[in-house]
């Protein structure tokens, strides 16, 4: 009988210290608190896109004034990743304009948690906000209208030059403006859509953007033929990324593995196809630009680095 | 989430070459008080010039002027400034439209017209209630003395009606410089817009929006005290006491 | 944007320019307008009272909001609200803070400024009498300004506090600095998407205008009739 119920009592013990040791663990697994965006988004259960008003096809606003997209599209991926990885019932995606010159703000004010659009990668960047995997690269040019026989930049010398404000393209052209000493008279419009109607009333002879995005304007416009996009670049094909808050590893990680599943999948193929290769709203245009050498390379292996070169095909 | 804060960024160039970033902001500074001026000085020869028409025994220039008034003050400055920028070159002859388009610094002189007839509507209604503010028997013993209307004006009712809305101007002066900030929706690079645009560049959003706030606190006391010298300058001693 | 305007834009977008647009504009110029002559009165209350203390911050405040810039404020708000409110809260981030909620703290912060000095010549034009017979009747300092002190002020600045309102629903107009959709804001994106500039910004002049003039022209008429009660 006594070594019976030692032997109960054991039994007894050990299930406690099995059961304290499950507790442990559980504890443990809860005390890995969420921080940063995953917390706040699992808290309020509402997470912030901020999206462009015209920067065809990446992100824009359709004939109802609704936000569409690639890059809103890859961001509604990334949505469903971290609605599966919060394990939350419902997520409420709620979308917010955003210009060039204000998405850095927002993003750090956290009116956005996320930024849809056309945002450049580089390491100027990289000190105030984080990227996700690259998915698409671009260089800067100038588009203007074929009678003005605007050829090379040194061509820009002396004339108004239309860029957008808070963008790389308008960096760039004032850098260039500096060290070749062109005497440009640069003017600094608000959004995309403003700096290609410029161009189109004449009012600035060169709109200096991301030639993917010149090349949407061209083909959008009343006129496509009068249009001539420079063959002269600003700078090397640069990566655009989504832009998420810096110093928040949790949050990046879900992004870049949900962004490196899409690209690598035939899932992501088909969007991109939807965009670039098929007629787009509003006005059924149809881009027809193929994915590029690099850009192939960039989808298979999926990459945020903000280094021009390292994009180079083979 | 926490920001970097960089009050050296003020000495550190700016990628437009000339200079530093103060530079920038100073050179925007510049522009807001030349733009300011000039619109001034469009407000004031219009906007008198409309209240002494409001004050006319005749109809005609009455309705004028109060139409006048109305339409520059029942629309935002904003809209003025887009019709002025955007609209009248497109309804002009195509030649035209285009001169307007080309101009050098079509932003300034939108600014400048734009803002200076916005605010001429509220120096014309000043004028007025200075000239309405009169004694009657200034007006009726100038006519006695057989004064003509035009030097009734000149040497009776304006010196003192002027010398009595000094205060009001000062405060639509300084009305005006803050109006010069509305500008850079079209391309003015006034002050507002190089805060804007050393944010964009430097990314020190606070920094560059506090050096702005200075500055025009500073332009604003600046102005008072200038004022005061006037108004103490032309005050008529024993008629109106001086503030 | 061609000789040949096309005003069928209009037609096409006015669900979109009053429905979205003008209903952003409103909302924005009501709450902004009660907030900013609530928060007005009690700074105007302030700058009267005899605590120098209170009597300055109120005085620096308003000195403030009126020399800066509108546009100036309301990038300040735009960007520095969330930080303020991480601040007020305690909390661990930034609070969030939407375009319109931004929005409406700058314009209530920004106008209560222009409300805090008409409602102060009100509260002067009253005769010493008043408050001082109330004060004879025992009332507190709470009680005469509540019951006797703010009614008349109010009524007597109306037409005043009304023109500021239609000035705070011109100003309205410069949230368009940062994209956000009130009406004129509206107006713009449907110029620059389908090109015609002409015609939309034509049509928000006069939208513009005719809502304030009939303002206007309401409140000369209040004017006329509350100039007889006194």
């Amino acid at each position: 009988m006594g070594r019976g119920l030692k032997q109960m009592r054991m039994k007894c013990l050990r299930l406690v210290g099995l059961a304290l040791a499950a507790t442990l663990c559980v504890a443990h697994a809860e005390a890995e608190e969420l921080t940063g965006t995953l917390k706040k988004i699992k808290e309020t259960g509402v997470i912030n896109i901020g999206y462009r008003d015209s920067s065809i096809p990446f992100s824009y606003l359709d004939d109802n004034q609704k936000p569409i997209g690639f890059a809103i599209d890859i961001c509604l991926k990334i949505v469903e990743a971290v609605k599966k990885e919060l394990k939350l019932d419902k997520l409420t995606t709620e979308f917010n304009p955003v210009t060039s010159s204000g998405r850095i703000p927002l993003l750090a004010n956290g009116t956005i948690d996320l930024e849809c659009g056309s945002t450049t990668n580089n390491p100027d960047r990289l000190k105030q906000v984080a990227f996700t995997n690259t998915h698409f690269l671009t260089a800067t040019r100038f588009i203007s209208k074929k009678s003005s026989k605007l050829n090379s930049i040194d061509d820009l010398k002396g004339k108004s030059v239309a860029s957008t404000s808070g963008t790389t393209n308008i960096k760039q052209l004032t850098e260039a403006n500096a060290a070749r000493n062109l005497g440009i008279n640069i003017i600094p419009a608000k959004e995309h859509a403003e700096s290609f109607l410029l161009v189109e009333t004449d009012r600035a002879v060169a709109a200096v953007l991301d030639d993917i995005l010149l090349a949407s304007f061209a083909a959008g416009s009343k006129d496509p033929e009068a249009y001539v996009i420079s063959t002269d670049a600003f700078s090397k094909p640069e990566p655009y990324g989504i832009m998420l808050r810096k110093d928040d590893p949790a949050f990046k990680k879900v992004a870049d593995e949900a962004t490196a599943a899409l690209y690598q999948s035939a899932e992501g193929q088909k969007l991109y196809e939807k965009w670039f290769m098929q007629k787009i709203p509003p006005k059924g245009l149809n881009l027809n630009v193929p994915i590029g050498a690099e850009l192939k390379k960039a989808f298979a292996k999926p990459s945020d680095s903000p280094d021009p070169d390292s994009y180079k095909a083979m | 989430m926490n920001y970097h804060w960089n009050w050296y960024i003020f000495f550190e160039p700016s990628p437009s070459g000339t200079g530093t970033y103060l530079d920038m902001l100073l050179s925007g500074l510049k522009v807001t008080i030349v733009t300011a001026l000039a619109a001034w000085l469009i407000a004031l020869v219009t906007g008198a010039t409309v209240g002494v028409l409001r004050t006319l025994p005749s109809k005609a220039a009455s309705w004028f002027g109060f139409c006048y008034v109305e339409f520059f003050r029942n629309m935002p400055l904003l809209v003025q400034l887009f019709l002025w920028f955007f609209v009248l070159p497109e309804v002009v002859p195509a030649s035209w439209g285009l001169w307007l388009k080309q101009l050098p610094n079509a932003p300034f002189y939108t600014a400048a017209i734009g803002t200076g007839l916005f605010m001429s509507a509220r120096v014309a209604e000043q004028t007025r209630a200075g000239i309405n503010s009169l004694p009657r028997g200034q007006k009726l013993a100038a006519t006695a003395l057989g004064l003509r209307t035009t030097q009734i004006y000149r040497y009776v009712l304006l010196p003192i009606a002027f010398r009595i809305i000094l205060p009001p101007l000062t405060s639509e002066f300084l009305s005006t410089i803050k109006n010069t900030s509305v500008a850079l929706t079209i391309g003015l690079i006034e002050l507002t817009a190089q805060a804007r645009a050393m944010q964009e560049f430097s990314f020190q959003v606070f920094e560059a929006f506090t050096a702005a706030t200075v500055l025009y606190l500073l332009i604003n006391i600046v102005v008072v005290i200038a004022m005061r010298f006037v108004e103490r300058g032309v005050a008529i001693p024993g008629y109106i006491s001086g503030k | 944007m061609f000789s040949n305007f096309d005003f069928d834009v209009i037609r096409r977008s006015l669900g979109y320019l009053f429905f979205d647009g003008m209903t952003f504009t409103l909302t924005l110029t009501s709450l902004a307008t009660l907030g900013g002559i609530v928060f007005g009165t009690l700074i105007a209350m302030m700058r009267l009272s005899g605590l120098w203390l209170l009597s300055r911050i109120a005085g620096l405040y308003v000195d403030l909001m009126r020399s800066l810039p509108l546009v100036l404020v309301i990038f300040w708000f735009y960007f520095l609200v969330p930080y303020i409110g991480q601040w007020l809260t305690g909390s661990s981030r930034p609070v969030r803070v939407g375009a319109f909620a931004s929005s409406l703290i700058t314009f209530t912060l920004f106008e209560a400024a222009y409300f805090a000095e008409i409602m102060r010549a009100g509260i002067q034009s009253i005769s010493k009498g008043q408050p001082a017979a109330a004060s004879a009747l025992g009332l507190t300092y709470g009680q005469t300004m509540r019951y006797v002190v703010l009614p008349q002020a109010f009524r007597n600045m109306l037409p005043v506090l009304l023109t500021q309102t239609i000035v705070l629903f011109q100003d309205t107009s410069l949230v368009y600095v940062l994209s956000i959709p009130d009406f004129l804001g509206a107006a713009s994106k449907v110029a620059q998407r389908d090109g015609r500039l002409v015609e939309m910004y034509l049509f928000a002049a006069i939208v513009y205008f005719l809502v304030s003039s009939i303002a206007s022209f309401g409140v000369r008429r209040l004017q006329a009739r509350i100039a007889f009660v006194h």
